[in-house]
């Protein structure tokens, strides 16, 4: 590695082992580990969930939750300090005043009944004397260098008069408050929706320019470390497997771990068209689903909020095919998947299935088709019943619709095996598996009552990239095998390239562009679907061709 | 870990078990130590306790005061019992329909809550005991109906946060019918809170019935704590002995409850499980 050519790091990390609790997965989150950050540069620290990559950065700012989680060995030294043997009053110094942090999500990293101005003023005040005018001024010129528009207004606002990105912007101002040597970013872009990711990953690539500061930037994202890195560090299970240069680990990566990794990565190049029948499965006409809030009493109180989560919207899912319906926050996604699997009732518009409008029909009229339109949801940890045996958590579709016990469990043990589990699944609790197995279960029971639709709420976006992969592929399986038609929501673009025939792009609730995959990603006719597919990150990377050749070493 | 042992790392808790342990062995094993009536004069009243045979004396009609803890602790246990079980009951039922069906439903069920809550629950009990006859019937049922409504805001919350889950979703989506998402997918999600909340309303029960049978409002055919300390207030001068055990019955009794409480709490509920 060449990163040890300039004369001295700001932050240079040797041998770190952070202890875990005992009863822990391993007996370290953290095993002897070490890399250097210098001035002006972005180091993206990368891996899955557990590799140990916050715990590190946690451990630097000494925030580490003791006693039950210390470092045990290794030096963190910061411009000749030693970290690790600092008094806790000069910690408080560094602390947001050279070392500064920005957390995943804003929301709960400020406090919410502050105003932004004044949680701003309070990093100045801490650390410095200066008199309460100079402190406002100062705040303000903050907001307006983070780009928030009309400062003098932010700065009176509360955290939840603002927008996700607004806020992370405003976490970013108070970071910056004490122009620190070293700004620790834990996934700030995680939470956000990837064009509001794509500003914020460029103001901080902008700050750090004009500022010479050293980022810690850590991400499970190849993307973005593609966009921001200058130099790149992967963990895994909490060791460094790799670290250079954005291009050495990229575009040449030699560990086995970092290859995989990648290889996990999907293309932004949809795969070759399939072939799919002209026949209609599914249509959607003119749905429209609003949503009310506020009201109050006999109209006392607060004034009425409209949102219209569905507007006028209109989709046809042919025989076998997987539609994409792409769109970022907000955007009535997830609320279109829902008024499909009846979950929601829409007000107005058809749901054509076989001939049969199935928005009007009540819950006894609607149960016949209830098997044929299944669902498979987000989060792995919170779709399943943490009471219920995963045997009977599959096998309670079938019983519904009247299958006797006997034939309902051996269903339930044939949709394990479909789904890549052991039998032995049957007889356990859900918190005995991890999210991909979860994921896993939460497609056999939807496969349980042989649907003919899978409508696929967001299905891999809570998984890390690797499990991601197998679970795709998993989908692409079944679907060929089993004839599925799919509807498949999401708000990333590189898995809708991969696994969508069409893709509908969503916003505001309205349906802007509809399109093949191929077509959509060679040239989008809607300036939004141009704005979207711009802010995918690493757009400009291509993990596929960065993989396979080049591997000399044995 | 197994149940026992998240329990027993609360070392309280496993004492407030054995309080609470001896005092059932006690209601259990009252018909042997104290064959006899506790109601029955028993010998020269107001014995200093360990004369005339009395191990706790004796009040001022000669009524032994050792068997009538013994027989009391029967009533107490019993009527905590009952009265938790009926107020649980009906708390979960309405709790339950009110936090699952949300909307008016909830609107109306909520506002009678309300109502009950508004009412200082212990003036309540006495008077709807004293509009019924006083019998072990009317103080469960008196003690049933100022508890509930705790119960019904607690299950109201869980069932609340429990029925937008995407597992919950996932119900509705293959058929399922409201009833059995209520009773066989959200309740035994709510069990511990209902667990904990339900061991700590037995020791409020018991506070009530003994302050009802202090007034003259218990069963009269029933003995009782709050009874023995009613019955020798008067003398609490002259013969400390009277008041003074069925009180420290009262208050062992009570304290294991919440001690026990406490203690499911801790076990129970997986966020605190860390805690140490």
């Amino acid at each position: 590695m060449s990163a040890d050519d300039q004369p001295k790091p700001l932050l240079d990390i040797r041998n770190l082992f952070v202890q875990l609790p005992r009863g822990a997965e391993r007996t370290h989150a953290v095993e002897d580990v070490s890399y250097t950050l210098n001035n002006n540069e972005i180091l993206c620290v990368v891996g899955e969930s557990g590799s140990g990559k916050s715990i590190t950065a946690r451990a630097i700012m000494g925030l580490l939750p003791a006693p039950h989680v210390h470092i045990d060995q290794g030096t963190i030294d910061f411009n000749g300090e030693s970290l690790t043997t600092i008094k806790e009053s000069r910690m408080r110094e560094i602390r947001g005043g050279e070392i500064s942090m920005i957390f995943q999500e804003p929301m709960t990293a400020l406090n919410p009944v502050m105003t932004i101005g004044k949680q701003i003023d309070e990093v100045i005040r801490f650390h410095t004397k200066t008199r309460k005018k100079h402190r406002r001024q100062r705040a303000v010129e903050l907001i307006d260098s983070v780009h928030l528009p009309d400062p003098e207004h932010i700065i009176r606002a509360y955290p939840h008069e603002l927008s996700g990105g607004q806020r992370q912007r405003a976490m970013i101002a108070m970071a910056l408050a004490m122009e620190p040597k070293i700004l620790i970013a834990d996934e700030p872009t995680t939470a956000l929706d990837v064009t509001t990711q794509a500003q914020i990953l460029k103001l901080i690539k902008e700050l750090q320019q004009s500022h010479d500061t050293g980022v810690l930037f850590i991400t499970h994202d190849f993307g973005v470390v593609a966009d921001i890195a200058d130099r790149v560090a992967v963990m895994q299970h909490g060791r460094i497997v790799e670290i250079g240069t954005t291009d050495q680990v990229l575009n040449h990566p030699q560990h086995p771990y970092t290859q995989g990794l990648m290889r996990a990565v999907p293309s932004l190049t949809p795969p070759a068209v399939r072939s799919i029948s002209s026949d209609t499965e599914l249509s959607v006409n003119a749905l429209t689903k609003t949503y009310k809030s506020g009201g109050g009493w006999f109209g006392l109180g607060a004034k009425e909020r409209i949102v219209h989560a569905a507007d006028n919207v209109s989709i046809k899912l042919h025989k076998g095919e997987t539609l994409g319906v792409v769109g970022e926050s907000g955007s009535g996604k997830s609320t279109l998947a829902r008024c499909i699997v009846r979950l929601i009732n829409a007000e107005e518009g058809e749901i054509l299935y076989q001939g049969v409008d199935l928005r009007p029909l009540n819950r006894k009229e609607m149960r016949p088709y209830r098997s044929k339109i299944q669902m498979v949801f987000q989060d792995p940890f919170a779709s399943l019943n943490p009471r219920s045996k995963v045997g009977r958590i599959i096998a309670d579709g079938p019983r519904v619709l009247g299958v006797p016990s006997a034939q309902a469990d051996k269903r339930a043990r044939e949709m394990l095996e479909l789904v890549g589990l052991d039998e032995r699944a049957f007889d356990r609790f859900p918190h005995e598996f991890s999210g991909g197995q979860r994921q896993r279960i939460g497609i056999a029971r939807a496969l349980a009552l042989d649907p003919e639709i899978l409508v696929a709420d967001e299905p891999v976006s809570a998984l890390d990239v690797s499990i991601q992969a197998q679970i795709l592929q998993l989908l692409a399986d079944i679907r060929e095998r089993l004839q599925l038609s799919m509807v498949f929501i999401t708000h990333d673009l590189r898995v809708a390239a991969q696994v969508c025939d069409r893709i509908a792009v969503m916003r505001l609730g309205k349906i802007v562009e509809a399109g093949p995959t191929a077509t959509l990603f060679s040239d989008a006719e809607h300036p939004y679907t141009r704005e979207l597919l711009n802010a995918v990150p690493g757009k400009d990377w291509h993990p596929e061709t960065a993989t396979a050749p080049l591997k000399q070493d044995p | 870990m197994t149940f026992w042992q998240l329990y027993r790392r609360n070392r309280s808790a496993v004492l407030g078990l054995l309080i609470l342990l001896t005092v059932i062995l006690m209601a259990a094993c009252a018909s042997l130590m104290f064959p006899e009536d506790p109601f029955r004069l028993a010998g020269k009243p107001m014995s200093v306790p360990g004369e005339n045979g009395f191990l706790l004396g004796s009040d001022t009609l000669g009524r032994d005061v050792a068997s009538g803890i013994a027989h009391g602790a029967r009533t107490s246990l019993l009527i905590g019992l009952l009265a938790t079980t009926v107020a649980v009951l009906i708390g979960a039922v309405l709790g339950g329909l009110a936090g699952y069906y949300g909307g008016w439903i909830d609107d109306i069920l909520m506002r009678v809550t309300e109502m009950f809550q508004t009412i200082p629950s212990f003036l309540f009990a006495i008077l709807i005991v004293a509009i019924m006859k006083p019998s072990i019937q009317s103080i469960v049922i008196a003690i049933a109906v100022v508890s509930w409504p705790a119960v019904a805001r607690l299950v109201r919350g869980e069932f609340i946060s429990l029925r937008n889950r995407e597992f919950i979703q996932a119900c509705h989506s293959v058929g399922m019918g409201d009833i059995r998402i209520m009773l066989a997918e959200i309740l035994p999600n709510c069990l511990s809170p209902i667990i904990v909340a339900g061991s700590l309303m037995v020791a409020t029960a018991i506070l009530i019935e003994s302050g009802l049978s202090f007034l003259g409002l218990g069963d009269p055919n029933i003995i009782s704590w709050g009874f023995q300390i009613g019955a020798g207030r008067t003398v609490l001068r002259s013969a400390w002995w009277v008041c003074t055990f069925p009180g420290i019955a009262i208050l062992l009794t009570v304290l294991a409850i919440n001690l026990v409480g406490e203690g499911l709490n801790d076990a129970l509920n997986p966020r605190l499980r860390e805690r140490t």
